[in-house]
């Protein structure tokens, strides 16, 4: 519980911390407190001021936050004792401290602050007094002084912070030495019941006498350390005036807290050394060994040092720290033990008065109190935290139930969001940018690709034809690259073009022929709703696009290419050399995706029809005569041109990728015409082999250029001249792009020749 | 001919998406590819339709932006591996599961594969 309280603080406080950062410009605590009038004014102060604090109160055992401060307690006394007096929940109140100068000194900070350390005070105060647990009353009123520290600093007066300041101190000294007093109690008694331990002062006057000091410093009577930080804390409620007409409240209630914790000291020091005779306790108590006191002694001889002589012992330190809280020159202010009679002296004395008589009539208030059903707060938690995981499992399962088509659903609706939103804003979609004519066969190519996509969507349940129409589709793409002067592009969409229906072809005979007719028609009407409205919202944005001027990096390329990259086809330029670093990350992806289909592929129960979805069998003629010759002819021609389109690449259109896949192309068309025995008994690549050599070509000619004291991936080329042949440029760029040639082949023949290996007798033999 | 260019991107964008939201493994994988064409063929278009430029340099021509050029030279290859291995596994998955649904369930009476 603690962790859970005390962590959501922290993540709110790390967001308040950030937002600090964004307004200040710096995480520096020295530039950030020097800044506070910066963070003030800013817009995003009252975020800031929010989550910085609720960071703090929770960490402090703020009211509403308070409750996980006593359930903590549980621990072993130097735990708690650490925990609940100095350091954990003092950080809360050390944040504050820390980042007043920041944040303090506006009627937000005065309004959330001071209530809630009023609050607080009351709250813990008025229930420490009902806790039968001596730790229970302890950790109460820990969090009714937090709520008091919490209170002179939200006052936003500088006396107030110092007050505060030494608040802390004198705090941490009485209740370290009341929770190792309350230790020694349990560890001689063996509990720690308030109802049961009675007249223990027979039995250990010496722990008595220390614990009851540090009890009346506590509650605050004269000569001790908490009567002065107290006599403060009155003094400065009242005199600040933020609120008014009602300014009067403050000192009322603050004098009401002070009555309560009058009381529950009291009831420390009475219930438990006097009030009658031990309630069956299981052991019988007695002195502790000397060495568990000295801690005690120590803290309590601090106590009483500074509540007589505080002017020469604590004036020092209390002087150094009010300074740095506030970051200017500390306010006047005295530490005398008597400043004559006044207000604040008349609200101690009150305050005595009212404590003695609400602890003698205990007994009646008990009986009130006993009225209330004792909720336990742990219990309630815990509901609450059960209502939130349940609520969380709903929605959770809601959006993850295993369906992809679900997920593909919500991820395209939220792109249809994320995409129209913005676009509404923009009121002018046609550009200044002159735009090109439309001529004849670019309509027709349009129409042929309109009517390509319009038959895939109507018929894409028969999936022959889905396909075929797909391709034309990809046909006609590679025609718009082509006519717009991308011929490497062109080039590449035609031969991937090629490899890809090969693949579905050779997929779908393991595939039904038909997709059921499965979606209802409501939903096939909602799916055509959000195609056309994220279609319209891309050609729009599309058009938009190309009818403004661009803003490009290009020329830079285009300047570069022939002097630094030693070719004139920028476009194989950057790929090489350029951006070579994202194209062998590529041909990595390339080949992993080969590898990953390798071992899909393996292993696999497979599903062999004998006949097509109409039952007719498949033909026998399975490598026709005419297709077998031609494609065995075609061959070497088709490596000389890929041979050349690889030479030419860095000056004209072409390259490794494209070489590479018109290779592929010719191999599978060999598979395809002569089959796959055939080839085996012909071919000895590995294409795995193929692969990892063709990356570490490439990975190798990057890496050394390392030998040469270059980065990674430096390109180097020069002209040559030889006899007959002319001049002509080496470039180790073209090592490189050897590479990306020999990984492309073999990552596209490793999928499509080991798809086609299952159709034969050659496949794995345990395929069912 | 940017209105052309733009109807293009739009209408494949649109069956992209229709096919991709489809029920079985075949219409998915085809979807995903000419969703790939409508991408290309954006990013292609974010370097401007320039007719009769030059392919290399020194040519004397308009030159197009050669960044896009290459990135899509790239997004083709690595769609072909992307689109190659979604369809494996479609296979794969109807061989472990018996269906080719997307959601990957194992079968269910009334739909026997055939």
């Amino acid at each position: 519980m603690a962790l859970t309280i005390t962590g959501m603080g922290g993540l709110a406080l790390f967001a308040g911390i950030l937002l600090i950062g964004q307004v200040v410009g710096s995480y520096n605590l020295t530039d950030v407190l020097a800044q506070g009038d910066l963070i003030r004014s800013s817009e995003a102060y009252p975020f800031i001021l929010i989550l910085v604090l609720l960071g703090a109160f929770t960490k402090s055992a703020q009211f509403p936050f308070h409750f996980w401060l006593p359930h903590a307690m549980a621990a072993p006394t130097p735990v708690s004792a650490y925990l609940h007096s100095a350091t954990m929940v003092k950080a809360g109140i050390f944040l504050m401290g820390r980042l007043y100068p920041a944040l303090a000194g506006t009627d937000m900070w005065f309004v959330i602050v001071t209530l809630t350390g009023l609050a607080t005070l009351l709250v813990g105060a008025y229930m420490a007094l009902f806790k039968h647990d001596l730790k229970g009353l302890l950790a109460y009123s820990t969090i009714s002084h937090l709520g008091l520290i919490t209170l002179l600093l939200g006052l936003n007066s500088k006396l107030a912070a110092v007050a505060a300041t030494f608040h802390i101190i004198n705090h941490a000294t009485f209740k370290a030495s009341l929770f190792m007093a309350a230790g020694i109690i349990d560890h001689e008694t063996g509990s720690r019941d308030m109802r049961k331990l009675n007249g223990l002062w027979r039995f250990m006057p010496h722990t008595a006498t220390l614990a009851m000091v540090a009890a009346l410093a506590m509650a605050g009577v004269p000569l001790l350390n908490g009567f002065l930080s107290k006599e403060m804390f009155f003094a400065e409620t009242l005199h600040q005036g933020s609120l008014g007409a009602l300014s009067w409240i403050l000192p009322v209630l603050a004098t009401v807290a002070g009555v309560f914790s009058v009381a529950y000291s009291l009831r420390f020091i009475h219930d438990v050394f006097f009030n009658g005779e031990l309630v069956d306790l299981p052991k019988t108590p007695h002195e502790p060994p000397r060495y568990m006191k000295i801690p005690v002694e120590i803290l309590v001889g601090v106590c009483f040092i500074v509540g007589i002589a505080p002017g020469i012992v604590i004036a020092g330190l209390l002087h150094s720290s009010s300074t740095s809280l506030l970051q200017s020159a500390t306010p006047e202010y005295s530490l005398a033990i008597w400043h004559g009679l006044n207000f604040p002296l008349l609200m101690s004395f009150i305050a005595l008065i009212g404590g003695i008589a609400v602890y003698s009539s205990r007994k009646q208030l008990f009986a009130f109190q006993a009225q209330f059903p004792e909720k336990d707060v742990k219990i309630i938690f815990d509901q609450w935290m059960k209502r939130i995981v349940d609520a969380s499992t709903v929605v959770y399962g809601k959006l993850e139930n295993g369906s992809l088509q679900r997920y593909t659903l919500l991820f395209l609706l939220s792109v249809a969001v994320f995409t129209t939103v913005p676009m509404s804003n923009l009121i002018n979609l046609e550009g200044v940018r002159a735009t090109l004519p439309a001529d004849g066969v670019s309509i027709v190519a349009t129409v042929i690709l309109a009517i390509a996509a319009i038959v895939t969507l109507i018929w894409h349940r028969k999936r022959m034809i889905a396909l075929v129409s797909v391709s034309v589709i990809g046909l006609v793409v590679s025609l718009i690259f082509a006519r717009f002067s991308a011929p490497d592009l062109a080039l590449t969409q035609l031969s991937v073009e090629v490899v890809t229906v090969i693949l579905l072809m050779l997929a779908l005979f393991f595939l039904p022929q038909i997709t059921p007719k499965a979606a209802s028609p409501s939903s096939v009407v909602r799916d055509l709703g959000l195609a056309t409205l994220i279609g319209g919202v891309m050609a729009s944005i599309s058009y938009a696009m190309m009818t403004h001027d661009p803003v490009t990096i290009a020329d830079f390329f285009l300047a570069n290419a022939k002097t630094g990259g030693g070719g004139t086809n920028v476009v194989n330029v950057i790929l090489v050399d350029f951006r070579g670093f994202d194209t062998f990350g590529e041909i990595t992806v390339l080949g992993i995706a080969g590898l990953g289909i390798y071992k899909l592929i393996a292993r696999m129960k497979l599903f062999m029809p004998s006949t097509d979805f109409r039952g007719i069998p498949w033909a026998e003629d399975r490598h026709p005569m005419m297709l077998a010759t031609v494609s065995r002819a075609l061959l070497p021609l088709a490596l000389l041109v890929s041979a050349y389109i690889f030479l030419r690449g860095h000056n004209l259109p072409g390259g490794g990728f494209i070489a590479g896949l018109i290779t592929a192309v010719a191999l599978i068309l060999q598979y395809i015409a002569n089959g796959v025995d055939f080839m085996k008994a012909r071919s000895k690549l590995d294409y795995q082999w193929l692969i990892a050599s063709g990356l570490l070509i490439a990975g190798g000619t990057g890496m050394a250029s390392w030998l040469f004291g270059y980065p990674f991936l430096t390109s180097w080329f020069d002209y040559f001249t030889l006899p007959w042949i002319g001049k002509f440029e080496l470039a180790s760029a073209l090592i490189f792009d050897l590479g990306v040639y020999l990984t492309v082949i073999g990552a596209t023949l490793l999928i499509l020749a080991n798809l086609g290996k299952l159709t034969t007798d050659d496949r794995p033999e345990d395929v069912v | 001919m940017e209105m052309l260019i733009s109807l293009i991107i739009g209408l494949l964008t649109a069956v992209g998406v229709f096919l991709v939201l489809r029920g079985r493994t075949f219409p998915v994988v085809l979807g995903l590819t000419v969703l790939s064409y409508a991408v290309n063929l954006f990013i292609f278009s974010a370097g401007r339709l320039v007719i009769d430029g030059a392919a290399v340099l020194n040519s004397g021509l308009n030159t197009p932006d050669p960044i896009p050029q290459a990135l899509v030279l790239t997004a083709i290859v690595i769609g072909f591996a992307m689109t190659a291995f979604a369809i494996i596994l479609a296979i794969r998955a109807r061989a472990d599961l018996g269906n080719d649904h997307v959601d990957g369930r194992l079968q269910t009476d009334g739909e026997k594969s055939k």
